[in-house]
């Protein structure tokens, strides 16, 4: 229990716990101190300076992110020596930032720009430092501009912080120093995941997703082509912050119809192949329980890992290439629905899958890396084409002069566009494993999940490792094997949390049959690609809204999907069957380290 | 007023048996010496100036089972060269004086952050090591002592840059709070000394608090080692008696021509010729960690000032605004208006710049910076601008 602390902040009073930092306690009395190292889901760097304030009796400046109040503090945060200093610390970021505004994709979203235009900051009063350099265009997911970075090290705590990945480090001191990479190799070649996040936490447009909205607007244009689209569930929920909705507004609707408009031949939907991910994993997962625990084959390893997420399957790859095995062989959503537009959809429609061009719209930077992978060509072509961001195809969307606001509601074509409420929630953490257990149950049990409405909430929420385990009772004949087997799950999101999970796993401190691991804070719906900024806040009313999307759907298990089971009867099979294998599943390959 | 120097023979004796006044401290209790160490009022010896008894007290007092004591021989500040004189000369009183630290404060493990210049030196550190650690265990005190070679870096020369580099990170300062008193390296609370304070505390521990005292002035007790380059009569380092005026000392070691003296190192003051009579070299005047350079009037300012600005440049973390774009901006700055690209009154700009690092900066070096600047641009505005 902290103690609660007397403060002045401005000749006002006020009682705070002890520890609170200055920036925190200003702001709870609606006072606004400027920030650009602080990110509230990061740990305090007190770097940028710029949020400096006066405490009675100190002949230096405090950074208020950085300190915290004490007894009787008095604080003032608005004085000539206070706005000099922000004044100067702006000048100074501003003679290094390329300022080529204009040109900068970021420009809505710039924090720099923000405070240079709160600041009236229209003449330059020191001298020009700007450095030439050369973007790194490398990565297909993640350009990085150090000319408009401000080292904030935003990027690096993201990293380092949230997921533990480490890509991004800081280089070189002094006037040399720089956001940079191990032995500043490119992007394309150190261990980055893709994952975006520090896109999603970079104040400039030093970080950004690399971009494919021209070659979408060509094939578009392209009379010879047949563009289709797929949208990823966690984009519904977040689009509409781009066109000033409040967060978790949900523009499912409109965002089809804008589609349409803009001029895709046939809008579907992600969400069906995650129904189909679920089918495929679900049948991989009891396949791989009956391996382990009737035949006693020890090839096979247990727990299995979810797919979906490619910045969960990269970051295996580099860091714990050891456990690749446990990785499902599934694709991921966008990849199943990738292969199957230019087999399935193509056979059905009676296009040649050569005029097909597939394009899909994401919560997620990795995804633009998992589409370009080698071994993605199962269809003969590259199975997904462009993928888009959320945030992109709100670009799109303005440049089509579509007011999407005002549109009305439409609905996914058909085939390939039908989900269920499972597929849905796979935008959401915990999202994949409660639709996998909604399906899994009533397979080997014959009966619905025993929660109230299907809501499986021991693996909804946000703590960053989740468990639950499921008794499984009177079994069905054909799973009597897992009578009386406590199924024992994990859920983890953020990378830094899989880190810890996994690495408990391999020391034997924990066991599980299976894991769901999504590489962004949140899931799908805290992606890379999402809009800016991100908070907890934002996420919180995200995830609200998938559960909300969720409910409404008629179908809220996978394996009542129709277009799925059409799929198998008329296609695959069954699930996991030879053809499933030839073009749903793939394998995996250990990368370095750096 | 007196011109002689006061000069004092305390740091290189060698007649001192280290053993023998550790058991004397032994007996006297450690609170007892801790306020012995506070009366003596020494300040810390590496520039900075807090006083040691306090930060050896709050170590003390802190329950946490683990502590550390690190001595601060990072020596990186231009001009300054008196630790490596201490440690060539007079290694066993560090190290006992580190051991000493330990014993006070109930730390088991210490480590010596040496910069890599002074490598040569790590042979006769460890055999004075292993000597203080098998003695100082007869006297039933565990203390274990390392070595931790620094990479280069100046700033690793501030405490908390300092244990960031221990720690194997990157050697940049952290926000204060909290101190390494309470967190230090590896978050226990840590005594980080300059080697001549562990000295210090040892000659303090053998002459009592009231003997030293008598040394110096109010504000700055004790005597200090200085290092003495540049346009002098004689150079190296020298014992001398705190709170002495610059004059004094100009009278000493200067060549008779002498301008002005850089006291403090390139982080630390100039002081014009003018100047000399009033201002003293302590904690009430102008404090240093024991640089003193000398220019005579062959020296061009504006190529000292640039000199130094090109040393913050480059060894500025780079991690503060202030610190990393303002030593950039001071350098460039004053370059531009050589070349007359910038008019004169653009050096006022720069000396608010000056300002705006000194209170905004994140640690000490991005606030020190200012000092060697204003100082020069105040007083020798001209030989800058022509």
């Amino acid at each position: 229990m902290n103690n609660i602390v007397n403060i002045v902040i401005n000749d006002t009073p006020l009682q705070v716990a002890e520890g609170t930092s200055i920036l925190h306690a200003a702001k709870m009395m609606n006072v606004h101190i400027p920030t650009l190292c602080h990110h509230e889901d990061l740990c305090v760097a007190g770097n940028c300076r710029i949020c400096v304030v006066e405490v009675e009796n100190d002949p230096n400046l405090v950074a208020a992110c950085a300190t915290p109040v004490r007894e009787n503090m008095h604080i003032l945060t608005n004085t000539s020596k206070i706005r000099t200093a922000r004044k100067h610390i702006l000048e100074l970021l501003l003679t290094e930032h390329n300022i080529n505004c204009i040109k900068c994709s970021h420009s809505n979203s710039c924090e720099l720009q923000h405070l240079a235009l709160e600041y009236r900051s229209d003449e330059e009063i020191f001298i020009d430092l700007r450095k030439p350099s050369r973007t790194d265009v490398s990565s297909y997911a993640i350009q990085k501009d150090d000319s408009k970075c401000i080292r904030c090290t935003r990027c690096v705590r993201t990293c380092a912080q949230l997921q533990g990945v480490n890509a991004l480090t800081m280089a070189n001191k002094g006037n040399l120093a720089k956001m940079s990479t191990f032995k500043e190799k490119p992007m394309a070649e150190v261990v980055c995941t893709n994952c975006g996040q520090c896109i999603n936490r970079c104040p400039t447009g030093a970080l950004t997703e690399r971009t494919y909205i021209e070659d979408v607007w060509n094939a578009i244009y392209n009379p010879k082509k047949h563009v289709i689209v797929q949208t990823a569930p966690a984009v519904r929920v977040a689009l509409g912050e781009r066109f000033g909705l409040k967060s978790g507004h949900r523009v499912t609707g409109k965002m089809v119809a804008a589609l349409r408009a803009m001029g895709f031949d046939s809008v579907l939907d992600t969400d069906w192949s995650a129904d189909l991910t679920i089918m495929e994993e679900g049948t991989e997962l009891l396949s791989r329980l009956k391996k382990v625990l009737v035949d006693g084959n020890t090839s096979t390893v247990l727990p299995m890992f979810t797919s979906c997420s490619p910045g969960w399957i990269k970051f295996v790859e580099h860091i714990f290439p050891e456990m690749i095995p446990n990785l499902s062989t599934c694709k991921s959503p966008q990849q199943m629905f990738g292969v199957l537009a230019k087999t399935y959809y193509a056979k059905k429609k009676e296009i040649d899958p050569a005029n097909i061009v597939s394009v899909s719209i994401m919560p997620c930077t990795a995804k633009k890396y998992e589409a370009n992978r080698s071994e993605m060509r199962d269809s003969g072509f590259q199975d997904v084409d462009y993928v888009l961001t959320t945030r992109e195809l709100a670009s799109m969307i303005q440049q089509s002069g579509i007011n999407v606001l005002t549109l009305k509601n439409e609905t996914y074509d058909s085939v390939m566009g039908e989900s269920s409420g499972a597929g849905v929630i796979f935008g959401a953490t915990g999202g994949v494993m409660e639709a996998a257990i909604r399906t899994a149950y009533e397979l080997v049990t014959g009966r619905e999940v025993p929660f109230d409405e299907l809501r499986i909430t021991p693996v909804r929420g946000f703590d960053g490792i989740k468990e639950a385990s499921l008794l499984l009772e009177n079994t069905t004949e054909e799973y009597r094997f897992l009578e009386g087997v406590e199924l024992k799950v994990a859920v983890a999101h953020g990378l830094a949390n899989a880190r810890n999970l996994v690495q408990a796993i391999k020391d034997g401190l924990v066991s599980y049959h299976f894991v769901e691991v999504m590489a962004c804070p949140g899931g799908c719906l805290g992606g890379g690609g999402q809009p800016i900024p991100t908070n907890i806040d934002i996420r919180a009313k995200r995830m609200d809204a998938i559960y909300k999307e969720d409910e409404k759907m008629s179908y809220r298990k996978s394996h009542e999907n129709q277009e799925v089971l059409t799929l198998y009867e008329e296609f695959l099979g069954k699930p996991n069957g030879e053809l499933s294998h030839k073009l749903l599943h793939t394998y995996y390959t250990e990368r370095n380290r750096y | 007023m007196a011109t002689e120097l006061k000069r004092t023979e305390l740091i290189f004796r060698e007649d001192i048996d280290h053993s023998a006044l550790i058991r004397k401290i032994m007996k006297m209790g450690k609170d007892s010496f801790i306020t012995e160490l506070i009366e003596s009022g020494l300040k810390g010896r590496g520039g900075a100036g807090f006083p040691t008894g306090l930060k050896w007290k709050i170590v003390k007092e802190d329950p946490n089972p683990v502590k550390y004591i690190i001595c601060n021989a990072d020596e990186g500040e231009p001009g300054t060269f008196k630790d490596k004189e201490i440690l060539e000369k007079a290694s066993e009183k560090v190290i006992w004086g580190m051991a000493l630290a330990a014993y006070i404060t109930g730390a088991k493990e210490g480590y010596i952050y040496i910069r890599a210049e002074y490598k040569y030196l790590s042979t006769k550190l460890k055999i004075a090591i292993d000597r203080m650690e098998s003695h100082i265990r007869t006297l039933g005190i565990n203390f274990k002592l390392g070595l931790i070679f620094g990479a280069g870096a100046y700033i690793c020369g501030e405490e908390t840059a300092l244990i960031q580099s221990m720690e194997g990170r990157r050697g940049e300062p952290t926000n204060k709070p909290p101190y390494p008193v309470n967190k230090g390296y590896l978050d226990r609370p840590t005594v980080v000394n300059n080697v001549e304070t562990f000295v210090n505390a040892m000659i303090i521990a053998d002459i009592g608090a009231e003997e030293y005292r008598k040394l110096g002035t109010k504000a700055s007790q004790g005597s200090k080692l200085f290092s003495i380059s540049g346009d002098c009569s004689k150079e190296g380092v020298f014992e001398l008696e705190m709170g002495m005026t610059v004059q004094q000392f100009v009278d000493e070691f200067g060549d008779g021509d002498t301008k002005a003296v850089q006291v403090g190192g390139a982080s630390g003051f100039c002081v014009p010729r003018k100047e000399f009579k009033n201002t003293i070299i302590g904690f009430e005047g102008v404090p240093t960690g024991g640089s003193m350079k000398v220019f005579n009037s062959s020296r061009s300012m504006y190529n000292i000032l640039e000199n130094y600005l090109i040393f913050f440049e480059e060894e500025s973390c780079g991690q503060c605004t202030p610190c990393r774009v303002g030593t950039q901006q001071l350098l460039h700055g004053i370059r531009a208006v050589k070349r007359k690209e910038k008019p004169k009154i653009y050096l006022d700009e720069l000396l608010r710049l000056a300002y705006t690092m000194k209170y905004a900066s994140k640690c000490g070096l991005g606030r020190s910076v200012g000092n060697a600047f204003r100082s020069i641009i105040e007083n020798f505005r001209e030989e800058i601008v022509y």
